[in-house]
């Protein structure tokens, strides 16, 4: 029998001890890759939004409006492909005002050109009468255009409502105030990991007419440019062609506008991070103390693998194999775990999370590096215990 | 017959490296849960002093927040005449016509902006806002643009000092005093004149309507009458309320969020006293079978071990509140989701969160140690007595 | 009352699929004030039937007779009731509770039974100073000898003032002297207080001791 198969007939002596230890080490793993994608959403290192779209608002405050009429201005601009108009609509479900999800009033003839490559329609009523689409858009949205008051809603929003295609729901205006019934006609799926599905979208033009009497109030302009090179310039000239106009814009990529977002969460980043640290360091202690634990019971046990033959060296290696083997069990298990269970977690106020495989091997190396620490005091000790005084321990 | 305390007390003694092992497991568990409900009772405290019970405060029918309300002129004009609101010691009504508007700043020492609230009073405001008082600098004078930052915010945003010139819209703004509001939400604002910020804002339209209600005890009238009045269009809340709801969904997510860590580790925890405890009992077999032998009953072996395992997580559960303590009073900020402005707050330890902390202690003492003590209880005597 | 009295018992270990059998259609009587000494080979089923008479094990059939008691009828929790009131157990290894002081460990068998405190404190004293280790009262079995711990042990074992002492082994773990301090302790309990003793034990010396010498080979009992 060779080294592993040692180091293995001796984690199965006391099974249970072994996946006690493996399931605490898997959990603490388990927690740690969590907060670690937390993290890394929160600090915006997984890239939501594009570089090569803009977001024009009101330089002022995100909540004040911008004037419909800068879509003709925006869209002469060189270097700008199509524009598109959308607004917060800040609605509520009025059976639970606290079940929150996202409404856009958007112009649905450039907005899904503009996102066509980010999404995919994958339900859709059928059309009443043939309708000429804009070019860019799926065919599938004809029912929606046809119909003022129709909406498109994410896949993973209309499950979690319990929503049918075809559907109207009611949603509870806070900004625009009223009952505003909208009917689903289609339904989208995102086709890259940093889009959201728990949005609906409806037409800016509804919007327009019945919330604010026709006053052609654009929430943001989105900027679709020909070259995303020259996202700077473009963004500059925007905000100088309005710098002293009534109202004046500002202008950046859509990652930076999300990004802006993402940066109100301030110091819980610095707190998740202390959290991971704590959670590794009390497991470290537990995986430790049962390394030594079993170690004590068994040292009349290497006292006679000592006097088979077994050097210092070998001796050190099993306990720390031992230790290993445990903690890399752990590791990969509660990593693995987090990078498959965490897509299905929906936390509302967080951008779509997902736990990378740069978090998996981070957890698996601290796995690994908890498996030399906990395991080298006894490892040492064990290398270190002559024949005689393990004998006579009985 | 009870076996004696004392000698499950001695015996988790007389093992102080597992023991110790198990505490700091259950102790960092228990500190993060204590932490958790100190941040979420922090931040609920901050809203809920923001506003008071004598009150009230108007807004757009509908509107979730000051944010997307929207009130005219007309409608303000309306409000400021009704009957129901005190009056001061100089005759003058007691109320304010505020504009709310979020506005986006760079951070202090931190990559990025946030929004920053910046309100629009009548001068009127501090009187009927007791807590409200300026500690640094002076009040700003009403018509000059001039404005007053709240002291929590003051060193997270970039240009707050007093005589910093900071911009908004098309117009500069002096900074000329710091205020405290008793630890509310209001020490994270920026507050000015309402005539001179609307302009600069391009607003026609107030957010919100407080004022004081000559009779407090009334409030239900007032909220019919200012309702039902068809010229108006408005929701009227008591100001504490109305700060108490806005509260609610942040502290929820962080109560969920705390609530969720907390079960992990609850686990692992577990999974670590319950490793401990099979050690001690595996170790002490002969000690248990002894005692069987002498005629203590089986239940009485396993009641001693659970009191074992709770002795040992309340250890754990004491730790743990000794480390979360620390953390009260240590003021951090974030943004508030349902006005999307940044608040910043003050972690609270409540004697309940303690509480809490402990009882969860003693619950994963339990837990953990049911299974072992079950073991110790079952074991067959014979084998036990010669060591074997 | 200190009768024990064992008739056609039989016992058999399940070690995986197989049954072996330890004692098969044993007979025994012991009568009260005496003192037996039980010897044998290994594994030939001694200590089995010291586990027997004391409660501690079941025969798989057979009838076992205690102090006017048979106790083969006896639920578990009277099981152990009676155990405590009528056997005093003495082990090779000791079994004292290492984190209680000798005077708690005589204590342990008297919170089985309704005494104050105060009352059962007194009687550890003297069981104690009964086996000469009153001066030791607050000593922990770490800081007493092989002999000392022994003598605790015995002292515990006769607290409750029961009428069989049950030792196995006894000597086994101590020196020539220990042991003889020992024996000598066992017998006065014999012959002053008529506590009937049942001891196995693999020294010739220490079965000396004892009024009655019987031999268990492969589960038969011979003279």
């Amino acid at each position: 029998m060779n080294l592993l198969s040692l180091v293995l007939v001796n984690l199965g002596r006391n099974l249970r001890r072994t996946i006690l230890t493996l399931l605490s080490v898997a959990v603490a793993l388990f927690l740690f890759s969590v907060l670690g994608g937390v993290i890394d959403t929160l600090q915006g290192a997984i890239q939501v939004g594009s570089e090569a779209r803009l977001v024009t608002r009101n330089a002022i405050s995100l909540v004040f409006p911008l004037p419909i009429a800068y879509r003709e201005k925006l869209a002469a601009l060189p270097g700008v492909r199509s524009v598109s108009v959308s607004n917060w609509f800040g609605g509520q479900d009025p059976k639970d005002p606290h079940d929150f999800y996202a409404q856009f009033g958007v112009d649905a003839a450039t907005y899904f050109p503009i996102y066509a490559a980010d999404l995919d329609i994958v339900e859709a009523s059928p059309p009443q009468a043939q309708v000429a689409l804009p070019a860019g858009m799926d065919p599938k949205l004809a029912a929606f255009m046809n119909e003022q008051t129709a909406c498109v809603v994410g896949e993973k929003l209309l499950k979690r409502m319990g929503w049918r295609l075809g559907q109207t729901v009611t949603v509870k205006g806070t900004i625009y105030p009223g009952d505003w019934p909208f009917t689903i006609r289609a339904v989208y799926r995102a086709k890259n990991k940093s889009f959201g599905e728990d949005a609906m979208v409806f037409h800016w033009k509804y919007l327009d007419q019945r919330g604010t009497g026709g006053s052609g109030m654009a929430g943001i302009f989105i900027l679709q440019l020909s070259d995303p090179g020259h996202a700077a310039d473009v963004a500059r000239e925007v905000d100088a062609m309005f710098e002293n106009s009534s109202t004046a814009t500002h202008t950046e990529t859509e990652r930076a506008f999300q990004a802006a977002f993402i940066s109100m969460y301030g110091n819980i980043p610095f707190v998740l991070k202390i959290i991971g640290f704590a959670v590794v360091f009390a497991i470290l202690l537990v995986a430790a103390n049962t390394m030594m634990m079993s170690f004590r019971e068994r040292t009349s046990e290497i006292g006679v693998l000592k006097t088979l033959g077994f050097d210092d060296r070998t001796v050190f290696t099993v306990v720390l194999a031992e230790a290993a083997v445990i903690t890399l069990g752990g590791g990969l298990l509660g990593a693995g775990l987090a990078k498959l269970l965490i897509p299905g977690l929906n936390l509302q106020v967080l951008p779509p999370m997902r736990v990378e495989w740069t978090t998996v091997l981070r957890g698996v190396l601290v796995a690994l590096l908890l498996g030399a620490v906990s395991g080298l005091l006894p490892a040492w000790q064990a290398a270190r215990l002559r024949i005689v005084d393990a004998l006579r321990r009985v | 017959m009870a076996i004696p305390i004392a000698y499950n007390v001695r015996s988790v003694f007389a093992r102080p490296a597992s023991a110790l092992a198990t505490t700091v497991g259950i102790g960092f568990t228990v500190a993060i849960l204590v932490g958790a409900l100190a941040l979420a009772a922090g931040f609920q405290q901050a809203l809920i002093r923001t506003g008071r019970d004598d009150n009230a405060l108007v807004v757009r029918k509908s509107a979730d927040s000051e944010i997307s309300s929207g009130l005219t002129r007309d409608a303000v004009n309306i409000l400021r005449a009704y009957p129901g609101i005190a009056s001061g010691p100089d005759g003058r009504p007691l109320v304010s016509a505020e504009v709310v508007v979020l506005t986006n700043k760079p951070r202090l020492g931190q990559p990025g902006s946030s929004n920053l609230t910046v309100r629009g009073i009548d001068p009127e405001a501090l009187s009927f806002r007791e807590r409200v008082r300026v500690v640094a600098g002076r009040m700003f004078t009403p018509g000059a643009a001039e404005i007053i930052v709240g002291r929590r915010i003051v060193h997270r945003f970039a240009g707050l000092g007093i005589g910093d010139r900071i911009r908004f819209g098309q117009r500069d703004f002096t900074v000329v005093g710091q205020f405290e509001a008793g630890g509310s939400g209001f020490e994270s604002e920026v507050w000015g004149d309402n005539k001179v910020l609307m302009p600069v804002f391009r607003g026609d339209v107030f957010q919100s309507v407080t004022f004081r209600m000559k009779d407090p005890a009334r409030f239900a009238q007032v909220q019919h009458e200012l309702q039902s009045d068809p010229r108006l269009g408005v929701d009227v809340q008591r100001e504490s309320d109305y700060y108490r709801a806005q509260s609610e969904m942040l502290a929820t997510v962080i109560r969920v969020a705390g609530v969720f860590i907390v079960i992990i580790m609850a686990v692992g925890a577990v999974f670590g006293a319950m490793n401990t405890m099979y050690a001690a009992v595996g170790a002490r077999s002969r000690e248990v079978a002894t005692l069987l032998a002498l005629g203590f009953r089986p239940g009485a072996i396993l009641v001693s071990f659970v009191i074992e395992s709770v002795f040992l997580a309340l250890l754990g559960g004491a730790l743990g509140c000794l480390l979360a303590l620390p953390v009260n009073g240590i003021v951090t900020s974030t943004t508030n989701f349902s006005s999307f402005s940044e608040l910043a707050f003050a972690f609270r330890v409540t004697p309940g969160a303690l509480l809490t902390g402990l009882a969860f202690a003693a619950v994963l003492g339990v837990v953990g140690g049911f299974l072992p003590a079950l073991k110790a209880a079952r074991q067959p005597l014979a084998a036990a007595l010669r060591g074997g | 009352m200190g009768t024990v009295r064992i008739r056609d018992v039989r016992k058999a270990y399940r070690r995986d699929s197989q049954e072996i059998p330890v004692l098969d259609g044993l007979s025994l009587d012991i009568a009260e004030g005496d003192f037996v000494a039980l010897m044998g080979p290994s594994g030939s089923g001694k200590t089995t039937l010291l586990n027997l008479i004391a409660g501690i094990d079941r025969p798989t059939s057979g009838a076992v007779e205690v102090a006017g008691t048979d106790i083969t009828r006896l639920g578990a929790p009277q099981l152990s009731r009676w155990r405590a009131r009528n056997i005093g157990l003495i082990f090779q290894l000791y079994n004292l509770i290492p984190v209680l002081t000798a005077l708690q460990n005589v204590e342990l068998p008297l919170l089985l039974v309704k005494m104050s405190g105060k009352e059962r404190r007194r009687r550890a004293t003297t069981a104690l100073q009964l086996v000469g280790l009153g001066d030791r009262l607050g000593h922990y079995p770490r800081q007493l000898s092989g002999g000392q711990e022994q003598r605790v042990a015995i002292a515990r074992a006769v607290v409750s003032d029961p009428t069989v002492l049950l030792a196995d082994e006894p000597t086994g773990d101590l020196d020539r002297r220990s042991a003889e301090e020992i024996l000598a302790l066992l017998e006065r309990l014999n012959r002053e207080f008529k506590k009937t003793i049942v001891m196995v034990t693999h020294d010739p010396h220490a079965a000396q001791r004892a009024h009655r010498v019987l031999q268990l080979d492969k589960g038969v009992l011979s003279d």
